[in-house]
């Protein structure tokens, strides 16, 4: 049987800046993991998979990535996406030190 | 030390012209990321984790002032202040953004620096012992022939596409500090009736498939060493899979053609490129050998030394650990450690690059080296200025003792940054530092070597560490493999793993418990962890780990 379809996001990283992004309902790119939009259905997963990928100038090496939803939005499942929406552990560096 | 000619400049200036148009291209849109990719990896530029990633090279290690002043400038203008120096003797900036790299490598360029070759399958940065031209042991400086092969393979066009990417390591010295049996080429520079040569090793390398370099010739004289290494590279580029990039390096081509095999199409091969080189490379030699004479060294008392020795047991301490000697009398050899305890290994700030550089203008002929382990080297220091540069160093938080010792570790960047990164290795790094500092053991462990790495790659060199740990996703978790037994030297060998990993919370333990097994079973405090576990064997380590019933398996295996 095939694996049951989970919730994900569309994220990559911004071309200029190179940091972590992800892709809201508006379509805008946004920074936080807390304002991305959550895919319930593999088919529209897909498509917006599609045309983010699409964005040559805005967004490098897009993918879908696996998230939890929740009451504070969605929530990272694997330790990688964790640190993509924080940032590196030995220093207050990207994420975690924007706010 | 070396200086661009106007062809290196002219050289360097145009690839960096080239580089702005591409960066501008892509920004407008005009090349896709796919286009685009090859050619930021030609110019050293990853895409990580976090952030861009810029990767500098640092030929053989060796730096002046004011290329490691500059090195502090990029960090402080276009990054967060901070460089991470690597186990490719290489300097990497986690922070820079796109629009900013042209001008950081323009910024390189003015010191004769750049970032060419140090990604893609193309031959890396050469690298060679930091202590080169300064070891008391040594039979001749590597630099001159790491230079030659560097100007030899940079823009190389017959090794522009090669299978995969290449490393060399060259030492002068017969007690290996440059891992060259974990290269695909090491060259060792030997002596013969007189004669300098080069003994060739091929094949050698961690990652996947780690295996020691087998010896391809065992004395090449200069007259013919780059038609051979040429030869070389040039038998695997044609012969090497590119059908499976974890089987395309020269070590798999040589395990499965075999050395023999091997040696013989090199030694066809070289029949043809000897003729296309006409001299010239000899000539080159001598002019880049000339850039490489010793410095004028000072021939005056150590009594300052001598005295702060006696009295001050915190320069003691580092003077015990980080000092190594040097072959004119009255000189050491200097280490900088970039592991202070708790902190991330192989970083230093835009400041601590600064007072490094001032240290090796004021007291070190003007000469810097990065060591594969991660640390900053003066070379040629008179032991009379020691107690002052100890001082500074104190100062500036880069006085730490322990080179060599269990916190001395290697650690690649891991999933704090790297994208292909399976784990963490920098906190690991950290709280082993941490704990045995606490513990205040570490000088009564001695020579104890430690290396991590994120993935299977190896950056981290886990393989041959005396203890080597390896994090790995196991089911969405961090995972942490040990081995025992390593060794990167002249006697190199690759660790053995224990058995089952362990998880985050329980790796420093498991470390303190096989550390605590040497302490109770080595013969004396004389024989380092390496010589017992070569002795015991894994049997008391994997009882340390895993309890009494592994233990017992593993005496009766």
């Amino acid at each position: 049987m095939p694996k049951a379809f989970t919730p994900k996001v569309v994220t990559a990283n911004a071309l200029l800046e190179g940091d972590v992004i992800y892709l809201a309902a508006d379509d805008s790119w946004v920074r936080s993991l807390s304002q991305a939009e959550v895919l319930t259905d593999e088919a529209v997963a897909q498509i917006r998979l599609l045309d983010a990928s699409a964005r040559h100038a805005e967004a490098v090496g897009v993918y879908l990535a696996d998230v939890a939803p929740s009451d504070e939005g969605p929530q990272t499942t694997h330790f990688r996406e964790t640190f993509r929406a924080t940032g590196p552990s030995n220093y207050a560096h990207g994420k975690q030190a924007e706010g | 030390m070396y200086r661009y000619t106007d062809f290196d400049t002219a050289f360097v200036a145009e690839r960096n012209r080239q580089f702005r148009q591409q960066v501008e291209r892509r920004i407008a849109g005009h090349l896709t990321e796919d286009e685009f990719k090859p050619l930021r990896l030609m110019n050293g530029l990853y895409l990580q984790l976090h952030a861009y990633m810029l990767r500098v090279a640092i030929p053989y290690g060796t730096l002046n002032s004011a290329q490691m002043d500059q090195l502090a400038l990029l960090a402080e203008k276009w990054d967060k202040g901070y460089g991470h120096f690597t186990t490719r003797q290489n300097i990497q900036y986690n922070w820079p953004k796109l629009r900013d790299v042209p001008d950081m490598l323009d910024a390189l360029a003015e010191v004769g620096m750049h970032a060419i070759q140090t990604s893609g399958n193309t031959i890396r940065n050469v690298t060679a012992d930091h202590f080169a031209g300064a070891a008391a042991d040594e039979i001749a400086d590597p630099r001159p022939v790491a230079e030659l092969l560097r100007q030899w393979s940079s823009d190389h066009p017959e090794f522009q596409f090669l299978p995969r990417k290449f490393k060399i390591a060259v030492t002068g010295s017969p007690n290996d500090r440059a891992v060259i049996k974990a290269h695909d080429i090491g060259i060792q520079v030997v002596e013969r009736e007189g004669r300098i040569g080069y003994r060739v090793l091929v094949g050698g390398g961690l990652g996947r498939t780690p295996m020691i370099g087998k010896e391809l010739a065992e004395f090449v004289p200069l007259s013919e060493l780059l038609p051979f290494v040429e030869a070389t590279v040039s038998v695997w580029n044609l012969l090497g899979r590119r059908d499976n990039k974890y089987k395309a390096r020269i070590k798999i081509t040589v395990h499965e053609h075999g050395i023999d095999e091997i040696r013989r199409l090199v030694e066809d091969r070289f029949a043809e490129t000897r003729q296309a080189f006409n001299g010239a490379d000899l000539e080159l030699f001598d002019e880049i050998a000339a850039q490489f004479l010793p410095p004028a060294f000072r021939n005056v008392p150590t009594d300052a030394y001598d005295s702060a020795y006696e009295s001050d047991p915190v320069f003691r301490a580092w003077a015990d650990t980080n000092l190594w000697d040097h072959k004119a009398p009255g000189y050491a050899i200097a280490q900088i450690s970039l592991k202070p305890h708790g902190q991330t290994p192989g970083d230093a700030t835009a400041d601590q690059m600064r007072v490094m550089a001032d240290l090796a203008r004021r007291f070190g002929h003007d000469e810097l080296r990065i060591s594969h382990e991660q640390n900053v080297v003066l070379p040629h220091v008179h032991k009379s200025d020691l107690p002052e540069i100890h001082k500074i160093l104190k100062a500036h938080g880069l006085a730490t003792a322990n080179i060599g010792l269990i916190s001395d570790i290697i650690a690649c960047p891991g999933m704090d940054y790297c994208a292909l990164a399976t784990a963490r290795s920098i906190p690991i790094a950290q709280e082993i530092a941490t704990r045995f500092d606490e513990l205040k053991i570490e000088h009564e462990i001695g020579d104890l070597k430690i290396k991590i790495s994120g993935c299977i790659n190896a950056c981290g060199h886990h393989h041959v560490g005396h203890i080597g740990i390896l994090g790995l996703d196991r089911a969405g978790v961090e995972n942490y493999q040990i081995t025992l037994g390593g060794d990167a030297t002249e006697t190199a060998s690759l660790g053995t793993r224990t058995g089952p990993g362990f998880s985050a919370e329980e790796i420093v333990p498991a470390i303190e418990r096989v550390v605590q097994a040497y302490l109770e079973h080595r013969e004396s405090p004389e024989e380092p962890f390496l010589a017992a576990y070569r002795r015991l064997g894994m049997a008391p380590f994997k009882t340390a780990l895993y309890g009494e019933e592994t233990g017992k398996k593993a005496r009766a295996a």
